[in-house]
């Protein structure tokens, strides 16, 4: 026998209308990534065979940097929306879903801090 | 609790399909790509540190194997980035015809090869002709 109301029990169950949010970035985030991902791939192919000195000038000039990490963050904020449906959809235990949703999120937050971080050094000549 | 009972849509009963098989490849690609990600910024990370760093980079991927795991990042970018395409034509509430369906579809796999193929026909004829 629980004291707990049927109000209470219902509520937080359901829809948490954040719904709309997540899956309008994750199209804008698809969008901004059709040009993005191309400049990166074009991009690539042009640095197959570059050494060092060459890698460097490329990334520093403001043009690259800001691409490049364009298309790193919102790879990133892409990645972690659509990771995120494929965890709610297939785990459906309590605690790894919510530990691999954690996961997720810090792990993708820590990987942008370290690609801008990267970016602005090598843009910044440290 | 209901553990034994099979998930919609019960892929043990369906005949598999094409438009089944490529919303597959979707969401693995997806997957894929995203795990991608740690090796880019680590790629960042590898200039950022120095030509020392950025020369043992350069021969962890010359590797045969890690050269193989970039063919398939770059086909499931491709494949990703088309029928992600395909994807937003049908938020648009475009592209449900059946036939339409079937249509996109191959023109998405034949873009993706296609697309695949030159990039590292340009990418592999680069690394000769600059070395």
């Amino acid at each position: 026998m629980s004291l707990r109301s049927p109000l209470s029990k219902a509520t937080g169950l359901g829809s948490a209308k954040h719904g709309f949010s997540h899956w309008w970035w994750q199209r804008v985030t698809a969008v901004a990534l059709i040009p993005l991902s191309l400049w990166f791939v074009y991009s690539l192919v042009c640095l197959v065979s570059a050494d060092y000195q060459h890698a460097v000038m490329w990334l520093s000039s403001p043009i690259n940097a800001t691409l490049m990490l364009l298309f790193v963050l919102t790879a990133l904020f892409h990645g972690q929306t659509g990771v995120q449906v494929v965890i709610e959809d297939y785990i459906h235990t309590k605690w790894l879903n919510l530990s691999l949703l954690l996961l997720i999120k810090f792990a993708s937050v820590a990987l942008a801090v370290l690609a801008t971080i990267s970016v602005l050094k090598v843009v910044l000549g440290g | 609790m209901q553990k034994e009972r099979p998930l919609s849509p019960h892929l043990q009963v369906y005949k598999p399909q094409m438009t089944t098989m490529l919303s597959i490849l979707h969401r693995s690609t997806g997957v894929f790509l995203a795990m991608g990600t740690p090796l880019l910024v680590l790629w960042l990370c590898a200039i950022a540190s120095g030509a020392e760093g950025y020369a043992h980079m350069q021969s962890c991927f010359s590797h045969w194997f890690v050269q193989l795991i970039l063919l398939g990042w770059t086909y499931a970018l491709f494949y990703h980035l088309c029928n992600g395409i395909r994807h937003l034509f049908w938020d648009a509430g475009r592209g449900f015809e059946l036939q339409t369906l079937y249509t996109s579809g191959k023109i998405v796999l034949l873009m993706s090869v296609v697309l695949t193929g030159l990039t590292w026909f340009l990418a592999v004829s680069r690394m000769g002709g600059g070395a």
